[in-house]
C-alpha cells in the first residue's frame, strides 16, 4: 500500500518549491528538530528513541553469545532487523517485512557494519565456538518521514548506551561496548530539480527519486543508497554528497559526541 | 573458509591487475539476445565470471487483481540467485539480500519504461544469476534491459550497469571477486545513455573526492556496456529483416 496524497496538495507544495520553500517553512537543506533519548528500555543491552520531527523510532540493542560465521571465526555477528508496525503508519501491514523494511534494515545495517564503528574483532570469546551477538532491532513507531535517517541515528545512540551484559552468561563483568566511529545516515529527495533533505511524509510521496549519504566522522562516505523510481544526474548527487557531510557533522556534535 | 586476508592480498602486478586488466578496463562482455522461446523477451549475459539470464513477460494481467493500477503498467523484477552459482551452496529461494537488490535493480529500469501505456497490467522482468562472480546486479540489470527491448516493451532508452570499485586505495572499473571481497568500496552505478543516474549504491569507504572518481569511472564504463547493448540488439533485428525477405517474396508469387 503507498501514501495517497490530494493533488491539491501536490500542487501547494509544486508551488511553494517554485517560490524557494517548504511545507514546514523549513529550508531545503535543514533538519526537522531531532531529540535523542537514551536508555530507554531497561531490558535491552541498550536502546534510543529518536524523534525527527513528528516520526518516532525506538531502537532496541540485545546481545547474546553464539556461534560465528564460518567465514569470520574470530569475529562477532551484527543482525539488524526493521518491523514496520502497523501503528505507524495507515499503509503499513502486519506480517513479514516487506521490501521496504528490509531495505531500511540493510541501509541501517551497512551505516554500522562499513563505518567499523563495532570492532567486531573485541566481540570474540572464544575464537571459532563463540562470539557476541549484537540484535539491532528498529521498531517504526510514528512514520512521519525520513524514518530511514530516524532509524540509523537509533541504531548508533543505541550502541553507544549498550553494556555487554558479560555477568548474565556468566563470562566476567559488565562494560561498556566499544565504539569506535559514528556514523550518520542523511536523506534528500529530489522533486522538480530541487534537492531537499530530511523529506517529512508528503515530500516522500511527491518525490521520484532518494538518495540517503552515510558518512564517517573523518568526512568520509561509508554506504551509499538510491531508491525511488526517477533518475539524478552526477552532479546532483556531488550536491547531495556535500551537504549530507556537512548535516552529519553538525548532528554528530550536537548530539552523539560527549 | 577464506584462504587469503585483507593484509597480503596484492591486487596489482606490474601495473595490471589479477587478472590482467587495467585500472579502468571492464571484463569481457558477451550479450545474446532472445536466447528463450516462451518469454516476450530474453537475453543472456557474460560479464566476467558472471552469466545471468534475463527474461520479460507481459504486458499482461496482472496476478493479484488488487496490485493494478488504473493509470500505468505495475514493473515486477524478480533477482534469484542459483543454489550452484556460489562457492558455498546458496540455500534456493529469496533472502534478505535478493529482495533488496530486486527492489533497487527495478527501480534502475522504472525510469525509462513507458508504464503509461499499458494502465492495469504487469510486465514481469525475471532474472536468474546462474554463476557469480561479484557484479551479479550490475550484470542482471544490463541484461534485463535488453530483454526489455527484445520483449518489445516501450523505453525511453535502455539502462546500462555497471560498478566501480576501491582496492589498494586505488580506484578500478568492474571489480571481479576477489576485488570485491578484499576491497575497500564497491560503487554500483546504472545509467542512461543521457548520463541520467538510476542507481547508485555504495558500501566501504571513500573520501568525497574519492567518490567523485568512482562515480565518474563507473558512468564510463556504462557508456562502454551500452555500446554493446545496442550492438546486440541491432545485430539480432537486423538479422531477422533480411529473413523476412522470403515470405515478402513469396507473397508476390501469390498475387
Amino acid at each position: 500500500m503507498t501514501n495517497v496524497i490530494s493533488e491539491i496538495r501536490k500542487d501547494y507544495l509544486y508551488n511553494l518549491v517554485l517560490k524557494g520553500s517548504r511545507g514546514d517553512a523549513r529550508k531545503f537543506d535543514e533538519y526537522r528538530e531531532i531529540s535523542i533519548e537514551r536508555d530507554v528500555i531497561r531490558k535491552a543491552e541498550g536502546s534510543a528513541r529518536v524523534k525527527l520531527g513528528l516520526s518516532q523510532v525506538l531502537v532496541g540493542v540485545k546481545m547474546q553469545p553464539g556461534e560465528p560465521f564460518p567465514d569470520s571465526p574470530n569475529r562477532g555477528v551484527i543482525i539488524t532487523n526493521a518491523e514496520l508496525v502497523p501503528l505507524a503508519s495507515p499503509t503499513f501491514e502486519p506480517g513479514p517485512p516487506n521490501e521496504v523494511g528490509i531495505e531500511l534494515a540493510r541501509v541501517v545495517d551497512r551505516g554500522v557494519r562499513e563505518s567499523k564503528a563495532v570492532d567486531l574483532e573485541a566481540l570474540c570469546i572464544v575464537p571459532g565456538k563463540q562470539v557476541w551477538i549484537i540484535f539491532i532491532d528498529v521498531h517504526i513507531l510514528d512514520d512521519c518521514g525520513n524514518i530511514l535517517d530516524a532509524s540509523s541515528l537509533g541504531a548508533i545512540a543505541a550502541l553507544l548506551s549498550t553494556k555487554v551484559p558479560a555477568s548474565k552468561f556468566g563470562l566476567g563483568e559488565d562494560y561498556q561496548l566499544p565504539i569506535r566511529d559514528i556514523p550518520i545516515a542523511t536523506t534528500a529527495i529530489e522533486f522538480s530539480d530541487v534537492l531537499m533533505f530530511d523529506p517529512d511524509v508528503d515530500e516522500e510521496s511527491i518525490a521520484n527519486t532518494k538518495l540517503t549519504v552515510i558518512s564517517t566522522a573523518d568526512g568520509n562516505i561509508c554506504g551509499m543508497q538510491k531508491s525511488g523510481k526517477g533518475t539524478l544526474k552526477p552532479e546532483q548527487v556531488y550536491r547531495i554528497v556535500d551537504i549530507a557531510c556537512e548535516r552529519a557533522k553538525e548532528i554528530r556534535e550536537k548530539f552523539l559526541e560527549v | 573458509m577464506i584462504a587469503m586476508d585483507e593484509s597480503n592480498i596484492s591486487f596489482f602486478k606490474d601495473g595490471c591487475r589479477l587478472d590482467g586488466r587495467k585500472a579502468d578496463q571492464l571484463r569481457p562482455l558477451k550479450i545474446e539476445v532472445g536466447v528463450l522461446a516462451r518469454a516476450d523477451g530474453s537475453c543472456y549475459i557474460e560479464m566476467g565470471g558472471n552469466k545471468v539470464i534475463a527474461a520479460v513477460y507481459g504486458p499482461r494481467e496482472v496476478h493479484p487483481r488488487h496490485l493494478q493500477e488504473v493509470t500505468r503498467a505495475i514493473v515486477r523484477y524478480r533477482y534469484n540467485m542459483a543454489s550452484f552459482s556460489v562457492e558455498e551452496r546458496k540455500r534456493p529461494g529469496p533472502d534478505r539480500r535478493s529482495y533488496e537488490l530486486s527492489k533497487v535493480s527495478r527501480e534502475a529500469l522504472e525510469p525509462v519504461i513507458l508504464t503509461s501505456y499499458f494502465p492495469r497490467s504487469v510486465i514481469d522482468v525475471f532474472v536468474e544469476v546462474l554463476q557469480a562472480d561479484a557484479g551479479t546486479r550490475t550484470a542482471g540489470i544490463n541484461a534485463a534491459s535488453v530483454a526489455l527491448a527484445d520483449a518489445g516493451i516501450p523505453m525511453k532508452s535502455l539502462i546500462s550497469s555497471c560498478a566501480a570499485g576501491k582496492v589498494a586505495d586505488t580506484i578500478v572499473l568492474d571489480p571481479m571477486k576477489e576485488e570485491d571481497n578484499f576491497g575497500q568500496a564497491d560503487l554500483p552505478v546504472a545509467m542512461t545513455p543521457n548520463g541520467d543516474i538510476t542507481l547508485l549504491q555504495m558500501d566501504g569507504g571513500l573520501s568525497p573526492a574519492e567518490l567523485h572518481e568512482a562515480v565518474e569511472m563507473a558512468m564510463n564504463g556504462c557508456r562502454q556496456i551500452y555500446e554493446l547493448q545496442r550492438k546486440s540488439l541491432v545485430d539480432k533485428y537486423s538479422q531477422l529483416e533480411s529473413l523476412s525477405q522470403v515470405p515478402e517474396q513469396e507473397a508476390e508469387a501469390c498475387d
